[in-house]
């Protein structure tokens, strides 16, 4: 069999598809946090117990009322963005005046405060959510044996990226929003309702880390914990592809994906700071990251 | 006169008498220090010191003149916070005992201080064998389990099993090391090839990668050389990629019942895995379960928490004996005395402090075995108190002759 680099090709190609299907999961995440940043300048902090909470509700969902994956789907976004709607005009909406760094501090508070609270109702473990059974099993690619679910992970995530990229970019809704953080005053003028906007895209952004979490449940451990774990990465990955840079999120999230299913391969111990250096790398040649405008 | 002098002697004599007595009343002061928050707080946290409290109640030590007091602390996984908590507690609060203190750094470092301050730490819930190996302390018993018993109950009986050759998912510090090097030997030892290692970043999110790896190698036997939610979702992938379908067997090296329940029965069945103590064996563990568990929201103890129990018992078994806290005396008169309790049976307190009971080899029961919430396990096979745990001569500690 033919071999790169002292690797099966096979075996390769194995290791690419899965770091694509990780990549899936940081380009839904960061874009999220890219759309919150690029439209509301908040650095969303609580990001991840959002992300957390999406599986959390999935989890609720079919434990408490026997409602399972599918619905849940589409459900668990739309309660996670809503409980986020809310935090934004009680809380958030009353710092966009002040510095980056008040709401960097209170999103932050407010994660510990979320995982904590799940932590005290539901320990540590970790709860069991199964895979959906139209989608249990797999199917062998010859080069690997791929599972059904991580395939419909990756189909889930670009149509969901690709979609909010369109509306932000294509549409008049978009152009209203991309008006309204230019100059909220003006927008206004012309009888658009710039704080419903805002706290709309506020919930989107939500909703989509939501969604993320559903996806997530049944692969990895349904635990209080799971955001914190995953949020620094995907803050790197925002940062690398341009703060507030919607295309540059999506496209970062499953590069480097690709590139942390490579290192994975041939230098297992780095993993997890591959993407930490090459976010230092791109700090220093590009500041603004690789899709960002210069401020 | 005379009577009035005589009542007078008769009364300071049993005032004397009664200050006597009230000097044999011993108060003794244990400290929990555990994990309350983060990924140990179910398998050890509060329902350790729910266990604590239990001993205390069911040895009655009120009534033989012994006043307790249960205090816990959260050491948040973390050496220097361990020690600072573990340090305050002997000199300020009249700490008599530590108990519990998962995670091997921070049992280490207790450890020391322990012995610095001469007192009492009883470890249930660390893993590293070094804590009666070359850290091995006069004042430190460590009771339920330790990566050697782990290794050889687990590894040896897979390579018995069929499964002689492995490869190890290892995460990526001390204690995983640790625990792929143990066993690692013990496969050799039985005849088994040892085919490779991944060593994955601690904590680790996905592990595919890993998996794939893993899976490539051929090997019969994929050794979990990981904790908490890394083995649990390293299982979960598993099954996910169809690894245990594929005729690959997993061994989970550290997996504890609340592990295995969080992962739910149709995931992790057939798992083959060692443990000190599971509530549904005999009368005596059911029963304490089941007080336990009303006491604890329902939740089974582990094995960590049963040990806390269970050596709590033991060593007010020997302040009543030695009717002081003194703590030579009191780890003589513990290691002198053979352990024997509901939960672990007939054990003993070697002299490098290591405490020995049987060790159990359990298999998690398919999903349609299972009759209830916490019916999780089959006995596959009992260790012998004698084989379960490293030989005496060689743990390399300065206590053995």
């Amino acid at each position: 069999m033919a071999e790169i680099f002292g690797i099966p090709a096979a075996a390769l190609f194995g290791q690419l598809l899965l770091g694509f299907i990780n990549g899936a999961f940081y380009a839904t995440l960061s874009l999220g946090l890219a759309v919150i940043f690029g439209l509301l300048n908040i650095i969303n902090f609580t990001h991840g117990a959002q992300y957390m909470m999406g599986a959390f509700v999935g989890w609720m969902l079919l434990t408490y009322l026997g409602i399972g994956y599918w619905p849940a789907l589409i459900l668990a976004p739309l309660i996670v963005g809503a409980i986020g709607m809310i935090i934004e005009r009680t809380m958030i909406s009353r710092l966009y005046k002040l510095d980056h760094l008040y709401g960097l501090l209170l999103t932050f508070g407010l994660a510990l405060i979320i995982e904590g609270l799940f932590r005290n109702g539901y320990g540590v473990s970790g709860l069991a959510y199964a895979i959906p059974p139209q989608l249990s099993g797999g199917v062998n690619l010859g080069f690997m044996f791929l599972p059904l679910y991580r395939g419909w992970v990756v189909v889930a995530s670009l149509v969901v990226c690709l979609a909010t990229w369109f509306i932000i970019e294509k549409t008049r809704l978009g152009a209203y929003l991309r008006a309204a953080t230019e100059n909220p005053t003006l927008v206004q003028a012309f009888g658009i309702n710039v704080p419903l906007l805002v706290t709309l895209t506020y919930g989107f952004g939500v909703a989509l880390a939501g969604f993320a979490g559903v996806l997530a449940a049944p692969i990895y451990a349904v635990n209080p914990m799971m955001g914190s774990n995953l949020i620094i990465v995907v803050f790197a990955v925002v940062v690398i592809g341009g703060m507030g840079s919607i295309l540059g999120a999506i496209v970062t999230g499953f590069s480097l994906g690709l590139i942390e299913g490579l290192t994975k391969v041939f230098y297992p111990e780095a993993a997890a700071t591959v993407i930490f250096i090459i976010m230092a790398i791109v700090l220093l040649v590009k500041p603004a990251g690789l899709f960002g405008r210069e401020a | 006169m005379k009577v009035a002098k005589l009542i007078l002697a008769a009364a300071a004599a049993a005032l004397m008498s009664g200050s006597a007595l009230a000097q044999e009343k011993i108060n003794v002061k244990l400290g929990v220090l555990n994990d309350r928050s983060g990924t140990y707080a179910d398998l050890s946290g509060e329902g350790s010191v729910v266990a604590a409290r239990m001993a205390v109640e069911d040895f009655k030590a009120a009534d033989k003149g012994i006043n307790v007091e249960v205090i816990s602390a959260d050491h948040q996984n973390k050496p220097d916070i361990g020690s600072s908590i573990a340090r305050q507690w002997y000199d300020q609060d009249g700490v008599d005992v530590i108990l519990d203190v998962p995670t091997s750094s921070v049992a280490l470092a207790v450890s020391e201080i322990t012995k610095e301050k001469n007192k009492i730490f009883i470890n249930s819930g660390a893993g590293s064998s070094d804590l009666t190996g070359k850290a091995c302390s006069p004042n430190t018993i460590h009771w339920t389990y330790d990566t050697w018993a782990l290794a050889n109950g687990t590894g040896s009986a897979m390579v018995k099993a069929g499964g002689d050759s492995w490869f190890f998912l290892t995460a990526d510090y001390a204690f995983g090391h640790a625990l792929e090097r143990d066993t690692g030997a013990v496969v050799e030892k039985a005849g088994g090839k040892v085919l490779g290692n991944v060593r994955h970043p601690f904590p680790g999110q996905d592990f595919s990668s890993f998996l794939l790896q893993a899976q490539g190698s051929g090997a019969k036997v994929i050794g979990l050389a990981n904790a908490g939610a890394d083995t649990t979702n390293a299982i979960k992938q598993a099954a996910e990629f169809g690894i245990v379908q594929g005729g690959q067997k997993l061994a989970g090296l550290l997996t504890f019942v609340t592990d295995v329940k969080a992962l739910g029965l149709s995931t992790a069945q057939g798992l083959v895995l060692t443990e000190a103590f599971y509530w549904d064996q005999n009368e005596g563990t059911r029963e304490f379960s089941k007080r336990f568990a009303e006491k604890h929201g329902g939740a089974m103890p582990t094995m960590v928490q049963a040990g806390v129990y269970a050596s709590v018992l033991h060593y007010l078994k020997a302040v009543e004996a030695t009717k002081g806290k003194d703590a030579a005396a009191v780890m003589a008169k513990m290691k002198e005395t053979p352990s024997d309790d509901p939960l672990f049976g007939k054990g003993q307190v070697r002299a490098d402090g290591r405490h020995i009971h049987d060790m159990y080899l359990f298999e998690v029961k398919k999903p349609e075995e299972s009759k209830g919430e916490w019916d999780l396990y089959k006995t596959v096979a009992t260790i012998p108190a004698a084989e379960a745990f490293r030989p005496l001569a060689d743990g390399g500690c300065s206590l053995v002759n």
